[in-house]
C-alpha cells in the first residue's frame, strides 16, 4: 500500500539537512554530563510545558487548538542557545522529571498522560517517512493489509457503510494490529476491528506507536524507583532537595491533610456546606441529604473532599451512617459502606491515605446513569446548571458570564465566577481543587468576620 | 453493595453491582428459597463437575503440559447464611471444591480470579518485601442489570422485571454478543441469567482470560454511548462525522428493530405529555419541538403514529443539518442500547456470582442463556429451586448413572453448558496446551543440541 508522499523533505536515513527528527524516543537516559544548574533549570521548563498541556486539556481544548498550543509551548520553552544542546535538554529534562514523578501513582499518571500528549503532538509534526523510521526505532509489530484482505474488510463492512453519509472508504486502512495492543484506539472507537484485529487508517498509525510508549516510560520508571530509594541518602545534600521542591512546586499542595487548625464538626457542617462548598461538592452533599444514598463515585468525590475540609474519621462515619442508614438500614451501612469510608482515610486495605480529588479528575470523570458525582458545569445540561446556580445565589449578569464559560468549555474559569460572584470577591488564583475553593472561601468569611468583630480576631491569634 | 478489599489490589471490589434498596421479598415461601432446600440442590444437582471441568481449562492433570496448580489459584467466596461474607477460598481439586460447597452450603457463590499464587495462602507470601499476591488471569466479564434502565421503561421498577421490559436485557445479550465475537474474534462467550434482575456474561478465551485491566477497560469503552449523569438530558451523544461501524450495525441490526418494533408500543413511549416531553427534550430545535407537541396534545394518536411523525419531521429538516438527523438515532440509543455496570469489567480482581447458583430473592436458579434464541428466554419459566425439588422427589423420570439434573428442569441448562459451551471451550484449551507444551519441548531440545 502505498504511504502518502510527504511534501518535506525528508533525510533522515542519511542523517544529514533540516529533515532529520530531533524527536528522541526516551529509551535510555543518557550517558551526558549535566551541570547542576542545567538539572534544575532544564526540568522547571519542561515542567512548565507540561503544566500547561495540563490546563489546556481541562479547559476541554479541541485536538487543533491543543496542537498548536503545544508546539508553540514547546517553541517557547525548550529553546537552547546552542542549537547542539536543544535534543541534550530535551533528554535531560524528561529524565529529570522522571525522577520527579515516579514517586507516587497519582503522579506518575499524570506525568504520563502528559509526556504522551505532548509526544503525540511532536510526532505528528514530523513528516511520514520520520514517522515510519520512529515506529521502526519502537519495534512496533504491524502488517500492511494485503489487497485481498481489504477487499474483505471492505465486503464485511461495507452494508454498514454509507447510511450515515460518511464512506470509509475515503480512508485507506494500512495496518492491522492484535487489538490489545492498541487500547486506546479501542476505547475511542477510532479503529475497525474484525476478529481480534484492529484495521488502523494511516491517519492512525502513529497513535499505535504512542500506546508504546507510556509502556516503555512505565518500566522505566520502575526502576528507577528502586534506584531513588537508593540515592536519595547519598544525593541527600545535592539532588534529593531539587527534586523534592520540583515535585511539590508546580503540581500545588495535595490537600490530603486539613488546613492547619482547620476541623470540621458536624453540627456546622449544613451551614459551612451552604456557604463554602464548591457547586460539585455542594450538589453531592445535598443529593446525599435528599436521597440518603450516593452511588460510588459520588461517596469516593465528597467523602475525600470532606477529610481535606477536616472531617475527621468518627465524625465522617457518623455523617454517613446518619444518611445511609434511612436508606439501607444502619446494619447494611455497617457491613457495605462503613469499610469505604475507613478506605479512604488510609485505615484499610493498603491503608493509603487517599488525596481528595482535584478539579482535572473531577472534570474527566465519567459519571452514568444514576451518578452525580463530575463536575457540574461539564455534566450537567445548561438548564440544570443554571437552576442550580440560582441556588447557589448567583446573579442574573454573574450567570451569563458563567455560562458563556461553560460554552466554551472552560470549567474552572466558569467555577472561578461562580466563586466571585457568591463570595463578591475575586479569586485571582483561579480553582484548580474544590478544596482550595473551600480553604478560599473560609479565608474570606474569617476576615469578614475579624472586620467586623475586632475582638473575635484578637482571641484567635 | 457489597465492598471488600482484595488485601494487595488497590481498586475496591464490586461483587455483582449495586444493590441500593432493601429488596421486597415477592418471592418468598412456600414457593422460595431455604437452607434446607438449598442443602438437596448442592447435594444431588448442582452440576460440580461441569462448573470444575469448565474453571480448570484443560489444566486437569492428563497432559504433561497442564499446570497444577491453575485451579488452585482461582478465588471463590461464599456468601454463608446469615450473610456472613468468606472470600479467598481455594480448591486444589474438583472434589475439594465439592466438598466444601456441600458443606457450607452457600447462598451466593463468587467467583474471582486466578492469582500468581493459592489466594487461601496469600499471608504467607506477603512477608517477603515484594508482594507477589496478584490476580494474574480472569474471565472478561460484563454485568447488565434491568435496574439501570428505569429512566426508560415504565412497566416496573428497580430489581423487577416483566416480559414487557425483559427485552432490554435481550437487546444487551444481542449486541454485546455480536461484537463480542465478530469483533473481538472471541468464541468461547457464556452469557447467565444472573437469578433476579440481569444477565452475567463470561468471556472465557484464553486470550481474554488474559488481558490487562487497561485493556478491560478499553473494551468497555468501545461498547459505551452513555455519558452524561442524572443532571444532563441527553444521555447519549453520537458526536463525530459518522457512526463507528459497530454502532451502525449494532443500530440497523437490533435496536432500531427493538424499538419500533417491540419497546415503542409495549412501554407506550409516547403515551402522555410527560413521557413525549422526555424524548421532545432530545430535539434541540424548538421549532420542531412545539410542532410535535401541538399535535401531540390536541390529538390521541398511538404511540407508533407519534414516532412516524416525529421521524418524518425530523427527517424533513434537512437543511438544518446532521445534528438533528442524529437525534432519531441519539433517541433510539437512549431506549434500548446496553448499560453495563462498567466497573465488574474493568479489573480483575471483581467477582462475579458463579453460575448455577440460586437467587437467594427468587428461587431461580443462574441457567445459562443460549444468544442464539436469547428472544424466547423468559426469566419466569427458569426453574426454581422448589420446583427442582418436586421434580426430584417425583422421581418419576430418573435421569441415567450420577446425573441426578438429567431428570429435572435443568437439564436442558447443563446440556446445554456442557454441548455447547463447555465441550468447544476444551477442544481449544487442550489444543493451546498442546501448543506451548510443544513449543516448550522444542526450546529445551534445541538448547541441549547447542
Amino acid at each position: 500500500m502505498e504511504a502518502v508522499r510527504s511534501q518535506r523533505k525528508s533525510s533522515f536515513s542519511n542523517g544529514g539537512g533540516g529533515g532529520v527528527s530531533t524527536l528522541p524516543i526516551y529509551r535510555s537516559a543518557p550517558p551526558l554530563e549535566v551541570r547542576l544548574e542545567d538539572f534544575e533549570l532544564y526540568a522547571v521548563d519542561r515542567l512548565r510545558v507540561l503544566k500547561r498541556i495540563s490546563d489546556g486539556l481541562s479547559r476541554g481544548k479541541k485536538p487543533d487548538e491543543m496542537e498548536k498550543l503545544v508546539l508553540d509551548l514547546w517553541k517557547t520553552n525548550m529553546r537552547h542557545e546552542h542549537s547542539s544542546e536543544v535534543v541534550n535538554k530535551d533528554i535531560i529534562s524528561h529524565f529529570v522529571l522522571r525522577l520527579v514523578y515516579c514517586r507516587t501513582e497519582e503522579l506518575r499518571k499524570w506525568f504520563l498522560s502528559m509526556e504522551t500528549t505532548l509526544f503525540r503532538y511532536r510526532f505528528r509534526d514530523e513528516s511520514p517517512e520520520i514517522q515510519r523510521a520512529l515506529m521502526a526505532e519502537f519495534d512496533l509489530q504491524y502488517k500492511a493489509v494485503s489487497n485481498a484482505e481489504y477487499e474483505n474488510l471492505h465486503r464485511i463492512w461495507s452494508i454498514y457503510i454509507g447510511c450515515f453519509g460518511y464512506s470509509y472508504d475515503q480512508e485507506i486502512w494500512i495496518d492491522w494490529v492484535p487489538f490489545e495492543e492498541v487500547p486506546e484506539l479501542v476505547a475511542g472507537r477510532r479503529v475497525l476491528i474484525q476478529k481480534g484485529n484492529a484495521y488502523i487508517a494511516m491517519n492512525q498509525a502513529i497513535l499505535c506507536l504512542l500506546m508504546k510508549h507510556p509502556n516503555d516510560v512505565l518500566i522505566s520508571i520502575y526502576q528507577l524507583l528502586k534506584w531513588t530509594s537508593m540515592i536519595r541518602e547519598q544525593e541527600k545534600d545535592r539532588l534529593t532537595p531539587i527534586v523534592e521542591a520540583l515535585s511539590t512546586s508546580y503540581l500545588g499542595p495535595d490537600y490530603s491533610q486539613p488546613r492547619e487548625h482547620a476541623e470540621l464538626s458536624l453540627k456546622d457542617i449544613d451551614q459551612i456546606a451552604k456557604s463554602s462548598f464548591p457547586l460539585c461538592m455542594r450538589h453531592l452533599f445535598d443529593k446525599l441529604r435528599e436521597d440518603h444514598h450516593l452511588k460510588h463515585g459520588g461517596r469516593m468525590q465528597l467523602g475525600l473532599f470532606l477529610k481535606g475540609v477536616g472531617l475527621k474519621l468518627d465524625d465522617a462515619l457518623a455523617f454517613w451512617r446518619a444518611e445511609f442508614s434511612q436508606k439501607v438500614g444502619a446494619e447494611r451501612f455497617d457491613k457495605e459502606y462503613a469499610y469505604g469510608i475507613r478506605h479512604n482515610y488510609g485505615k484499610e486495605g493498603k491503608r493509603t491515605d487517599y488525596t481528595p480529588y482535584s478539579c482535572q479528575k473531577i472534570i474527566s470523570a465519567a459519571p452514568g446513569v444514576g451518578d452525580h458525582h463530575g463536575c457540574p458545569y461539564r455534566h450537567f445540561s445548561e438548564e440544570n446548571l443554571r437552576a442550580a446556580l440560582t441556588r447557589m445565589g448567583v446573579g442574573n449578569r454573574a450567570m451569563e458570564d458563567v455560562m458563556d464559560k461553560v460554552r466554551n468549555r472552560h470549567y474552572q474559569l466558569a467555577c472561578t465566577l461562580t466563586f466571585e460572584a457568591v463570595h463578591n470577591s475575586t479569586c485571582d488564583a483561579g480553582v484548580n481543587h474544590p478544596n482550595q475553593y473551600f480553604n478560599d472561601s473560609q479565608k474570606i468569611f474569617e476576615s469578614k468576620k475579624s472586620s467586623s468583630n475586632p475582638k473575635g480576631a484578637a482571641a484567635s491569634t | 453493595m457489597v465492598r471488600e478489599e482484595a488485601e494487595n489490589g488497590r481498586d475496591d471490589m464490586l461483587i455483582d453491582g449495586d444493590e441500593p434498596e432493601q429488596m421486597k421479598l415477592d418471592y418468598a415461601l412456600p414457593d422460595g428459597f431455604n437452607a434446607d432446600y438449598l442443602k438437596v440442590y448442592y447435594g444431588k444437582i448442582f452440576p460440580y463437575v461441569d462448573m470444575s471441568k469448565w474453571l480448570s481449562y484443560g489444566n486437569d492433570g492428563k497432559h504433561p503440559g497442564c499446570d497444577h496448580s491453575y485451579l488452585g489459584r482461582r478465588e471463590f467466596s461464599f456468601t454463608l447464611d446469615n450473610d456472613i461474607y468468606v472470600r479467598f477460598q481455594s480448591f486444589n481439586t474438583a472434589s475439594e471444591l465439592e466438598k466444601a460447597i456441600k458443606e457450607k452450603c452457600p447462598f451466593k457463590i463468587d467467583i474471582g480470579p486466578v492469582y500468581s499464587v493459592d489466594p487461601s495462602k496469600r499471608h504467607a507470601y506477603s512477608q517477603g518485601g515484594d508482594n507477589i499476591f496478584t490476580p494474574v488471569e480472569k474471565e472478561l466479564v460484563f454485568d447488565v442489570d434491568i435496574s439501570d434502565y428505569d429512566d426508560v421503561r415504565y412497566c416496573c421498577s428497580g430489581a423487577d422485571v416483566c416480559l414487557n421490559c425483559w427485552p432490554l436485557m435481550t437487546i444487551a445479550i444481542k449486541v454485546i454478543d455480536t461484537s463480542l465475537r465478530d469483533d473481538f474474534g472471541f468464541s468461547h462467550v457464556l452469557w447467565v441469567y444472573s437469578g433476579r434482575r440481569g444477565v452475567h456474561c463470561w468471556v472465557c478465551d484464553g486470550k481474554a482470560r488474559r488481558l490487562t485491566n487497561e485493556q478491560r477497560a478499553a473494551i468497555v469503552d468501545y461498547f459505551r454511548v452513555y455519558k452524561g449523569n442524572e443532571n444532563s438530558t441527553k444521555k447519549v451523544s453520537l458526536v463525530g462525522p459518522a457512526l463507528h461501524p459497530f454502532l451502525v450495525r449494532s443500530y440497523t441490526e437490533v435496536l432500531k428493530d427493538y424499538f419500533e418494533n417491540r419497546l415503542l408500543s409495549s412501554q407506550n413511549l409516547f403515551l402522555n405529555e410527560e413521557r413525549f416531553e422526555k424524548i421532545l427534550e432530545m430535539i434541540p430545535d424548538e421549532s420542531v419541538t412545539s410542532e410535535l407537541r401541538g399535535k401531540w396534545l390536541s390529538n390521541k394518536q398511538s404511540d407508533v403514529a407519534r414516532w412516524d411523525q416525529l421521524k418524518r419531521l425530523l427527517q424533513s429538516s434537512k437543511q438544518k443539518g446532521q445534528g438533528l438527523r442524529r437525534c432519531i438515532e441519539e433517541i433510539v440509543f437512549s431506549f434500548t442500547y446496553p448499560r453495563l455496570d462498567t466497573e465488574v469489567s474493568k479489573h480483575m480482581n471483581h467477582l462475579l456470582k458463579a453460575p448455577f447458583c440460586v437467587h437467594p430473592k427468587t428461587g431461580r436458579v443462574c441457567v445459562p442463556i443460549n444468544p442464539k434464541n436469547c428472544d424466547e428466554f423468559d426469566p419466569s419459566a427458569v426453574p426454581t429451586l422448589s420446583q427442582l425439588l418436586r421434580e426430584l422427589n417425583s422421581g418419576s423420570f430418573r435421569g441415567e448413572g450420577d446425573n441426578e439434573w438429567d431428570g429435572t428442569s435443568l437439564g436442558d441448562c447443563v446440556r446445554y453448558f456442557r454441548e455447547s459451551f463447555l465441550q468447544p471451550l476444551l477442544k481449544s484449551c487442550k489444543e493451546e496446551i498442546e501448543a506451548s507444551y510443544n513449543a516448550k519441548v522444542q526450546q529445551s531440545r534445541n538448547s541441549i543440541s547447542w
